[in-house]
């Protein structure tokens, strides 16, 4: 009996404990997201985050961020940059990852051991090779080439992620389709690539994502206000410590977050079976 | 197979053909193969007597008259011309591969494809794959091949604000750059404490993020756990939200006097624990902190990732396991370490690994913090900047040493490289299925 206490005792101290891991770990999660968000509904000019509730509130902050900055130009920026890399990067991805994972040709293993070495090269790193191609180029400052850069370091990766997830499709039906007279181009599209969306659905979200968060090789190519992205743009507001407009930089930053967010959740179903099955498979 | 005389000496003539590429497959009696074959090569022959030839003269003198010569130029354009031969070789080589196999083909009787048609079906069956991964070979090639074979020439010259073309000119200096970061001790010194700090930051942020991803999973996989949603989805935000904006968000509550960090969460900690008096922290000042602050902040930025990869894994584990292992006897910690950890490890591995790599490079996160501040350790270097933050700021500064910092990017590339094949290596994960 007092063996049989013990442990019901020791089952509620477990609980316990694992609530309050639970409970702590939610509160600094939503903690500094809750105050970044509030700011950018209160009125006056705050130079800091802080979680009180006795301010003004106002959505005034969001009409001053389209007509006394930049922000409407850089939104459009980087959503021109997103969407443009995201086609373009999973068109290509897709394509060569179904080429590993369904043909057999030379030099296949070699090249797929290329990809993963020239995966970790950090190319931007590289940023005075791009400064002077730019220069040669007549690229500086403009979005084109920062899509080109952002497209062609995404490939190695991605590659790999995507012919780990063709591994997953079984093989035989394409052979079946294959007897069925069914050429390349139809295997591909009409059999194999439906089976694909859920990862097809992962890599368009993160090559969408990733031009919102560069700020290194955006940095340095952009030179003029009007073509900065939001992550430029909005660095803008606050690394001025003598003119720090945080409320703005609040309200810019809940436009990004919240439709990004939106979007992850709904495909968040997808990342575990991506991540995991293109991990493990060579 | 064993060939006679005539036959070896068939095979040898095609090869020995094929030095120039097309008369080997003439030879072989492709006449369209070797009429495409030879375009390539007369092709490439133009190509280095218009353009190549004064590209790769450029490339080595890089000018001689400032104001005249781009160095830079020269410099990009003898790059683009190495490319060039290089792929012109692979093609070189695969032309005499070619050659010799059409030739034991006809030597062993089998059927050989002549005519243009017959050539054409066959490219477009076995050169499919070829054909899909071009546009990916394409992109690499320009946005990471041929970038880094620019920063690789780059190195070696002394590309700096003192030599800005087209006013004056770039010289090769050898291996003056490298010298410099190992030996020479002004930069050395730098180098060398932004080298310790770039992998005490990389080890401790990332196994502080695997090591709350993967506890937090396991927490959330008890199966009586009420509103496991409502938590999943919360643990999720930080990953949801661009990195950008919580980093800069955590900039400013980290702000030594008005920051939040000092101003209200400290306060409630030590008015909540009766033994523990903090007082304000200085986090963007004292160069101790601010790394213990960045360490945190990735901490909270990282671990949903690994949050999301184990928990996956670990609904993959089979509930018998576990069972099996209670009639055994093995508690939750025994059961935890020998069929869990395992079970993590085995998958997540290679993801791990891309977490420390990415963390190594993790630019974003030391610059937008506090600028690689506070204060400076010389060469344009602050406190808590890692290597990639330096190249930044040896590259974007008042007075940029673009040479240098092509020589520290080689080696952060190097490093990494070398690092991740050997626990590739190790932990076997990429191994090939056939």
């Amino acid at each position: 009996m007092n063996l049989f206490k013990s442990q019901k005792f020791s089952l509620s101290l477990s609980k316990f404990f694992t609530y309050f891991y639970l409970t702590l770990l939610a509160i600094i999660i939503i903690y500094p997201l809750l105050i970044t968000a509030s700011s950018a509904f209160k009125a006056g000019n705050i130079t800091a985050f802080d979680l009180s509730f006795d301010a003004n509130w106002t959505l005034d902050n969001f009409r001053r961020l389209f007509t006394e900055t930049l922000y409407g130009d850089w939104y459009l920026n980087t959503l021109i940059i997103a969407i443009i890399t995201m086609v373009i990067q999973v068109a290509i991805v897709t394509l060569a990852g179904y080429t590993y994972s369904r043909y057999r040709f030379i030099g296949r293993k070699r090249s797929l051991m290329f990809f993963l070495i020239i995966q970790m090269v950090p190319t931007t790193a590289a940023l005075t090779a791009f400064y002077v191609m730019a220069l040669l180029f007549g690229a500086l400052d403009q979005n084109w080439f920062l899509i080109f850069i952002y497209v062609g370091g995404g490939i190695p990766m991605n590659t790999w992620l995507m012919k780990g997830y063709f591994d997953t499709v079984p093989i035989d039906l394409d052979e079946s389709a294959k007897l069925d007279g069914a050429g390349h181009l139809r295997i591909f599209i009409q059999i194999v690539l439906p089976l694909v969306k859920p990862m097809l659905a992962v890599q368009a979200l993160w090559a969408f994502m990733a031009p919102f968060g560069e700020y290194m090789l955006a940095r340095f190519l952009l030179r003029t206000p009007e073509n900065f992205t939001v992550a430029i743009g909005l660095q803008t507001f606050i690394n001025n410590p003598m003119n720090q407009k945080v409320a703005l930089f609040a309200a810019g930053a809940i436009l990004i977050a919240v439709p990004i967010s939106i979007l992850f959740f709904m495909l968040q179903k997808n990342f575990v079976s991506g991540l995991t099955s293109g991990g493990t498979k060579g | 197979m064993k060939y006679i005389e005539l036959d070896l000496k068939r095979i040898r003539n095609a090869t020995l053909l094929s030095i120039i590429p097309g008369l080997g497959q003439f030879y072989n009696k492709q006449v369209f193969k070797g009429i495409v074959f030879l375009s390539v090569f007369l092709l490439f022959i133009v190509e280095m007597l218009g353009f190549g030839a004064e590209a790769l003269a450029g490339l080595i003198s890089l000018g001689s008259t400032p104001g005249e010569h781009h160095s830079l130029f020269m410099l990009i354009e003898g790059s683009l011309q190495i490319l060039i031969i290089a792929i012109f070789l692979l093609f070189y080589i695969v032309n005499i591969f070619d050659a010799r196999k059409v030739a034991k083909l006809w030597v062993e009787n089998k059927k050989v494809n002549t005519t243009m048609k017959s050539i054409m079906v066959n490219v477009s069956d076995s050169g499919f794959p070829y054909l899909l991964t071009i546009p990916a070979y394409l992109a690499m090639i320009f946005a990471i091949i041929f970038p880094v074979l620019v920063t690789l020439l780059i190195a070696f010259t002394n590309y700096d604000f003192y030599h800005i073309p087209p006013a004056s000119l770039i010289d090769w200096v050898g291996f003056k750059n490298f010298f410099s970061i190992f030996f020479l001790s002004s930069y050395r010194d730098t180098f060398m404490s932004v080298l310790s700090w770039t992998i005490i930051w990389t080890i401790c942020a990332t196994t502080l993020q695997i090591v709350i991803g993967i506890f937090t999973a396991v927490v959330l996989n008890q199966k009586f756990i009420i509103a496991k949603r409502v938590f999943g989805i919360i643990f999720l935000l930080p990953w949801a939200v661009p990195a950008f904006i919580t980093i800069m968000s955590f900039s400013n509550m980290f702000n030594d006097s008005i920051g939040a960090i000092n101003t209200q969460v400290i306060p409630l900690i030590d008015s909540l624990l009766p033994f523990i008096d903090l007082g304000a922290i200085p986090w963007k000042t004292d160069p101790f902190w601010t790394k213990i602050a960045i360490i945190m902040v990735q901490g909270w930025l990282g671990f949903p990732y690994i949050y999301v990869l184990v928990s996956g894994i670990l609904q993959s584990i089979p509930e018998e396991q576990y069972e099996a292992a209670k009639i055994d006897g093995a508690n939750a910690i025994k059961r935890f370490r020998h069929i869990t950890m395992p079970a993590i490890f085995m998958i997540a591995a290679p993801i791990f690994i891309t977490q420390y790599t990415g963390n190594f490079n993790n630019f974003t996160m030391i610059y937008l913090f506090n600028e690689g501040g506070p204060g400076s350790i010389g060469a344009g270097a602050g406190s808590t900047d890692i290597l990639i933050s330096w190249i930044y700021k040896l590259t974007t500064g008042t007075s940029p040493q673009y040479s240098v910092a092509a020589a520290v990017t080689l080696f952060i590339s190097a490093f990494v490289i070398i690092i991740s094949l050997l626990v590739f290596k190790r932990t076997r994960a990429f191994e090939m299925e056939d």
